[in-house]
């Protein structure tokens, strides 16, 4: 007989992470100073390389690409987290209640909706202190930050199984680097795809990421974005239906 | 018949090459308290996470307050709390925070939570410290934290996993004073222990395991009728002395005393009537003692009475 899902027990535990955040700020890191450092180092060291001199339209163009590359990168920490967390006692303790097998993972789903969205506040409000102007309207930006949590609580399940998976945090983020650096530079985030050579533009055509950003660029300085928000919820749907039962059965027979 | 609030029949857990239970029977009678005697490695955390329904036996069945552990585990964690041999308590939450979570999972009202955690904070003697974070806990104070927490839902049967390894002797009776208030508000209670004092100061039966295996299970009285009551340690103040000593005890106990080759020697007496007529020869030999106690036997004793070896340690299995 299994325990149906229920929100509330999810929502306490998301509370418990929350609280556990505010004790160790530092966990904060990934998602503060770590984007911030990112911006300023593409637009000062390759921005005038890549955009021939004008640093303004490269910071135009660079900024939603790292919205795509720092919300791949912030999504290691959670499977880290996770996996030296469930060796406490603490888990003994919430597999001994009667709540549902699922609900510390979506707990911890939950908490990292802060961390994206505070993610992506300091990166848009720091970009726009470098001069970042958004073309469209503030409803197009709040579409464009939406879609992209959204996103990121979908890749948060990847980093969870992953983090169910192998035997030490080190290693989930050994594993999860392996994926996110390709993924991330194999994308149209840093420099157009029409730069690249054919297989590779091939790879940056399917890349999940490639289609965030090429929709949060169009939801942020105008032009067609209906197919790729469409191919990014697509991509939303496949991880989820893919790495929730993964991540859960990973948790599952982890004792 | 009634109904046991715990039954297992013929338990098994493997873990690699390692049995970790190899048929393991229990039983406890609702309210009463049964104490699984035995050394690290013995088992009895493997039986304890199984009746938890935190391990899946690879054989045998078990049913905790009347429902299947393996189909109706969901009706099992209603029914019990569990305090693990290591505080399973969140280091980063303060006490308060720990209790309130627990009752909010467990379905409470966020305001009856807090009611419930003040109530067992105050019980615990750890109002105080409710709202200092877990990690600055003595381990003292972690362990009443641990076990308040598995109250929170009033559970009906309660497994303690070694509730008192590692605490000093005022706050073990302590954590006793605490067993015997639960059993007596109804509660049932499986507690796992590596002290024979503990079983029986607290059990109403007593299962010794070993090796993965139940090698005796009875009554505290029954099972020192078996492995003998109260032992005399006597330790004299001069070395050379030893060999008298040995002769005083083996003409009051009538038994041939034991020694530890530390200059201790131990004998069975049959309780503390002797105690007088043993001080009154010493002095009239003239032998002054540095150690003299009376105490029941330890888990080692136990062990070499019923299988005729000594209780080897597994430390390795103890974790899983």
């Amino acid at each position: 007989m299994k325990k149906r899902f229920r929100l509330r027990p999810a929502l306490v535990l998301c509370k418990r992470n929350l609280i556990k955040i505010t004790r160790t700020p530092e966990q904060l890191i990934d998602v503060t100073l770590q984007p911030i450092i990112f911006l300023l180092l593409f637009l000062f060291v390759f921005g005038g390389a890549i955009a021939h001199g004008s640093r303004h339209d490269y910071l135009q163009f660079l900024l939603p690409g790292l919205i795509g590359q720092t919300i791949a990168m912030s999504s290691v920490s959670i499977g880290q987290n996770m996996n030296a967390d469930i060796a406490k006692g603490v888990f003994d303790r919430f597999r001994s209640l009667p709540i549902a097998r699922s609900v510390p993972l979506v707990g911890a789903v939950l908490a990292d909706f802060f961390r994206y969205l505070l993610l992506c506040v300091i990166l848009v409000g720091f970009g726009y202190a470098l001069g970042f102007r958004i073309t469209t309207s503030p409803t197009l930006l709040l579409a464009a930050l939406g879609i992209s949590i959204c996103f990121a609580l979908a890749f948060a399940w990847v980093s969870l199984w992953v983090g169910m998976t192998v035997r030490t945090a080190g290693a989930v983020q050994g594993v999860m680097f392996l994926l996110i650096f390709p993924l991330s530079f194999g994308s149209n985030a840093f420099v157009q795809a029409s730069t690249m050579p054919g297989w590779l533009q091939a790879f940056v055509n399917v890349n999940p990421l490639s289609h965030l950003v090429s929709a949060v660029r169009g939801l942020l300085l105008g032009g067609p974005v209906g197919t790729q928000i469409g191919w990014t919820f697509a991509w939303i749907a496949g991880l989820l239906v893919v790495f929730f039962p993964l991540a859960l059965r990973g948790y599952i027979r982890r004792t | 018949m009634t109904e046991l609030a715990i039954e297992a029949t013929g338990l098994a857990k493997s873990f690699g090459e390692t049995k970790a239970l190899a048929g393991v029977d229990l039983a406890v009678r609702p309210g009463s308290v049964l104490a699984v005697l035995g050394p690290n490695g013995a088992g009895k955390t493997t039986a304890v996470r199984i009746l938890a329904t935190l391990l899946r036996a690879d054989a045998g069945t078990a049913r905790v307050n009347g429902f299947d552990v393996r189909t109706q585990p969901g009706k099992v964690r209603e029914s019990i709390g569990l305090t693990g041999q290591f505080a399973s308590v969140d280091e980063d939450l303060t006490g308060t925070e720990n209790l309130v979570m627990i009752g909010q999972l467990l379905d409470l009202s966020t305001r009856a939570a807090r009611q419930r955690a003040a109530e067992l904070l105050a019980w615990f003697d750890l109002t105080e410290a409710a709202g200092k974070v877990a990690k600055n806990y003595s381990g003292g104070m972690r362990r009443r934290l641990d076990l308040a927490a598995s109250l929170v839902g009033r559970p009906q049967v309660i497994f303690l996993d070694e509730p008192t390894t590692g605490l000093d002797p005022a706050k073990r009776e302590d954590m006793w004073d605490v067993v015997r208030s639960l059993v007596g508000d109804g509660s049932t209670v499986l507690l796992t222990t590596q002290y024979l004092e503990e079983a029986d100061a607290l059990a109403d039966e007593i299962t010794v395991m070993d090796h993965g295996r139940v090698i005796a299970h009875d009554t505290p009285n029954g099972l020192k009728r078996v492995v003998g009551g109260q032992r005399l340690t006597v330790r004299p103040a001069d070395p050379a002395r030893h060999d008298d000593l040995l002769g005083v005890l083996r003409d009051i106990s009538g038994q041939a005393p034991e020694a530890d080759g530390r200059g201790t020697v131990t004998v069975p007496v049959d309780g503390d009537d002797v105690l007088p007529d043993v001080v009154a020869r010493l002095r009239a030999a003239g032998i002054a003692v540095d150690e003299f106690s009376l105490h029941l036997p330890s888990l080692d004793e136990v062990f070499f009475t019923l299988t005729g070896t000594r209780s080897r340690d597994n430390d390795e299995e103890a974790l899983v």
